[in-house]
């Protein structure tokens, strides 16, 4: 249901950029899948290219059809461009040609069942049958096929991405609930803890100043003052960390009722500025997280609690050991007390 | 607690495992006194579900009485005897709102898992990998319920386990796959696969005003079952050409309407059979389509092609060309459970439906592994295993 975008910027007003001109997780997680299933598709043209060259009467046998000399000679054939296939999409993963020769391959086997379809059976629905298979394509070979036509054409735009100094995440969630609603359980910041996982308490001072206490890897906490910059009751909310913050951070969100009465859009920025200045882009972690995930799953925690009252947990997800779990008060464990709450009451 | 566990591929184990507690204030701990083994779990048995872990509580048709409610929860009370949907459900988010409980919003705590293989996360399912939320299933002697007031269906003390056990899924299931054919008057239905999907979908095609229901399948013990518990004609697609013969019945029309009630696995004979088994073997395609392929291309123009068989992946070879050209309809999805329990829960009461008949197997929950192994194998005959905690 969440959707995200997530960019690292140069420092132009972000909201004036085309939309997902960097869309840096996505891109990358859909790089390392499609990767995955060309690397599988490779190995897949190797094995059955070796196989229908070494053996051809078993393969033959294994997809049903006649042992006899045509046969063999095909599947020989095929056995070469199968392993050419796979070598070319091994050596070069990033190559797309390759994956169209595979798609191009599986028609021709698909010809080839066709043909023996024919000659055996003259029945009208084996041939209807026959037309059918030879006329559909390899759904997977097209799609990675596609994919990774698309990731090349992308890759000359991030070129550029790599080094950033703030680490900037845009995320949108759809929520069953009023603009006003939402509103009223955001601007109360202390709500916050409850599905942002990395957040551990935020003390509210006043109508605009509050204190954040965040987790940090290695079990450190990193603390900042915030105040609240702009509040359009229902609309839109922004604030930002103030001066001595062990991260500067500064967030927006904004409340749109969605059509058709179906609730309201989400739509939620935020910028870090971890010490150290320059961040490298790709491998940037935020509390020891992915940000860009860690956002979108608070803004699915946000949801489940403002739909349902409770964060969902299953025995065997992650989501059991998760600090933003809303445990009820009567199995509460020690996970109320959160594990720093001197450092906490420090204050600044 | 004992649980029925998955460990791999073809090894199930019955093992003692902790208790389920409370977790969040909406749950609760129902205490199972029947439950049984779906053709869902054997696609986990079989090794096709990539999401499972070693030591997974599987399991999801299950039944029993509410031992312990947590905080929030209004309806349920200690002691009620309720039937538990397979769907988990919030009740509150837009899916679930529009009775689509089987895609709620918010009931997969891994929905970024399964986002990314389907785009959006559908809802978390008992027992069903880590995909669908990693949550424990009911092969067990304890289960816990999220969102107690939304699922578990009442069952009055009349009524015994067996009658009701199964509108936890496959009966809903049978019912929403003929409902989705949006039968007429004189219609003709075929059903692939004659398993307890395909028998209550042969059951609710006649109770919903089907003239003809034709069921397929290659184990004949089914397919008289098929005859003569739900008065179906049959096909066994071993001896015919299931499209010639389908045609013939039909005046080379086709049926009206066709269901997939075989899913992912299904057996295909000969040629295209064994591409496709190649190719899963290979990796090249997760899912195997024969019935879909078939049941497509046997319909009739502008038919409805109901899928309640369930599928993971990809498939391959999708005659999309007919079904585009040719005006059909696709309808599928995991069965929105409580949508339909409650109708089907009175039409038991009323005795217009006995769904009893499709037991041939009770076993002791210590005993699954074998129940798996006699029904995966269409051994002594098995249709439906029940299972006694
Ligand atoms: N949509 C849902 O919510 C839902 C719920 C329950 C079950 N299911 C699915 O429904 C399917 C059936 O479940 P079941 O419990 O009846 O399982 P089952 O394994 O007992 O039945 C499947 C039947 O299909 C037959 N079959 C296999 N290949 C065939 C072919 N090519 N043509 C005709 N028949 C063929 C088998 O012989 C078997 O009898 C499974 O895929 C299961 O996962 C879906
Ligand atoms: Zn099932
Ligand atoms: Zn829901």
């Amino acid at each position: 249901m969440a959707t995200q975008e997530a960019r690292h910027a140069r420092g132009q007003d972000r909201r004036h950029q085309p939309r997902g001109w960097d869309d840096g997780r996505r891109s990358n997680s859909g790089q390392a899948g499609d990767e995955g299933l060309s690397r599988a598709l490779g190995w897949f043209s190797i094995g059955l290219g070796l196989a229908e060259l070494t053996a051809p009467n078993a393969v033959a046998r294994l997809i049903g059809i006649p042992e006899d000399d045509s046969n063999r000679r095909m599947l020989r054939a095929f056995g070469m461009r199968e392993l050419a296939n796979g070598v070319g999409i091994l050596a070069q993963p990033r190559e797309s040609g390759w994956m169209w020769a595979r798609v191009g391959g599986d028609l021709m086997d698909l010809a080839f069942l066709g043909n023996n379809l024919r000659s055996h059976e003259s029945q009208p629905n084996r041939i209807a049958a026959a037309a059918a298979a030879v006329a559909g394509v390899t759904a997977l070979d097209v799609l990675c096929g596609q994919r990774m036509a698309q990731d090349g054409d992308s890759q000359s735009h991030g070129a550029n991405r790599l080094w950033s100094r703030h680490i900037d995440v845009r995320q949108t969630v759809a929520i069953n609930r009023s603009p006003e609603e939402i509103y009223t359980f955001w601007r109360d910041f202390r709500n916050l803890p409850r599905f942002m996982s990395h957040l551990e308490r935020v003390d509210v001072q006043d109508d605009r100043r509050s204190h954040w206490v965040a987790k940090a890897p290695a079990g450190r906490t990193v603390e900042w003052d915030a105040e609240v910059t702009e509040d359009q009751p229902n609309q839109r909310l922004c604030w930002r960390s103030l001066e001595g913050a062990d991260v500067d951070n500064s967030g927006e969100v904004r409340f749109e009722r969605a059509p058709g009465d179906r609730g309201t859009i989400l739509r939620v920025d935020m910028r870090y500025t971890p010490p150290g200045g320059i961040v490298g882009a790709i491998g940037a972690k935020l509390f020891g997280e992915e940000p860009q995930m860690q956002v979108r799953d608070d803004l699915r925690r946000l949801k489940q609690v403002l739909e349902t009252g409770e964060v969902t947990v299953a025995e065997g997800s992650m989501a059991l050991t998760h600090p933003a779990q809303a445990w009820p008060s009567h199995t509460q464990p020690a996970l109320t007390q959160p594990a720093h709450t001197q450092t906490a009451n420090s204050g600044r | 607690m004992k649980a029925n566990c998955w460990h791999g591929k073809k090894d199930m184990r019955v093992e003692n495992v902790p208790d389920p507690k409370i977790l969040n204030a909406h749950d609760c701990i129902v205490r199972i006194t029947s439950t049984a083994i779906c053709g869902s779990d054997l696609h986990l048995y079989n090794g096709f579900n990539p999401a499972m872990q070693p030591g997974d509580i599987v399991g999801h048709e299950f039944m029993g009485e509410v031992v312990e409610v947590g905080k929030g929860v209004q309806k349920l009370k200690v002691g009620d005897r309720v039937t538990v949907p397979f769907p988990i459900s919030c009740g509150s988010c837009l899916s679930c709102q529009r009775n689509l409980f089987s895609v709620c919003e918010n009931s997969n705590p891994n929905a970024a898992m399964a986002e990314e293989l389907w785009g959006h996360s559908p809802a978390g399912l008992f027992g069903y990998s880590h995909l669908l939320g990693g949550y424990p299933g009911g092969q067990a002697e304890y289960a816990r319920v999220p969102y107690a007031d939304v699922g578990p269906l009442k069952i009055p003390s009349e009524l015994d386990d067996e009658q009701v056990l199964f509108l936890t899924d496959i009966l809903p299931t049978g019912y929403m796959a003929a409902e989705q054919c949006d039968i007429q008057r004189g219609d003709t239905v075929a059903v692939w696969g004659c398993g307890p999907v395909g028998q209550f979908a042969i059951l609710s095609a006649f109770l919903l005003g089907a003239e003809r229901v034709i069921g397929i399948d290659r184990f004949e013990y089914r397919l008289r079952m098929a005859r003569e518990k739900c008065k179906a004609e049959t096909l066994n697609y071993a001896e015919n050409d299931v499209h010639h013969a389908l045609m013939e019945m039909t005046g080379g029309r086709g049926p009206d309407a066709v269901i997939d009630a075989s899913g992912m696995e299904s057996h295909g004979l000969g040629l295209a059979g064994a591409y496709d088994r190649a190719k899963q073997a290979m990796m090249l395609e997760s899912d195997r389509a024969v019935a879909l392929r078939q049941a497509i291309m046997a319909v009739r123009n502008g038919g409805v092609v109901s899928v309640p068989g369930v599928y993971a992946g990809f498939v391959d070879k999708f005659p999309m060309g007919s079904v585009m050209n040719r005006s059909l309809t696709i309808k599928t999805g995991q069965t929105h459970v409580q949508r339909y329990h409650h109708h089907l829960l009175e039409r038991i009461q009323k005795g217009e439906i006995d769904p009893t008949f499709i037991i041939t197997h009770r076993l002791r929950l210590e005993d699954a592994p074998m129940g798996y192994q006699v029904f995966n194998d269409k051994q002594d005959e098995c249709m439906k295993v029940v299972l006694k905690p």
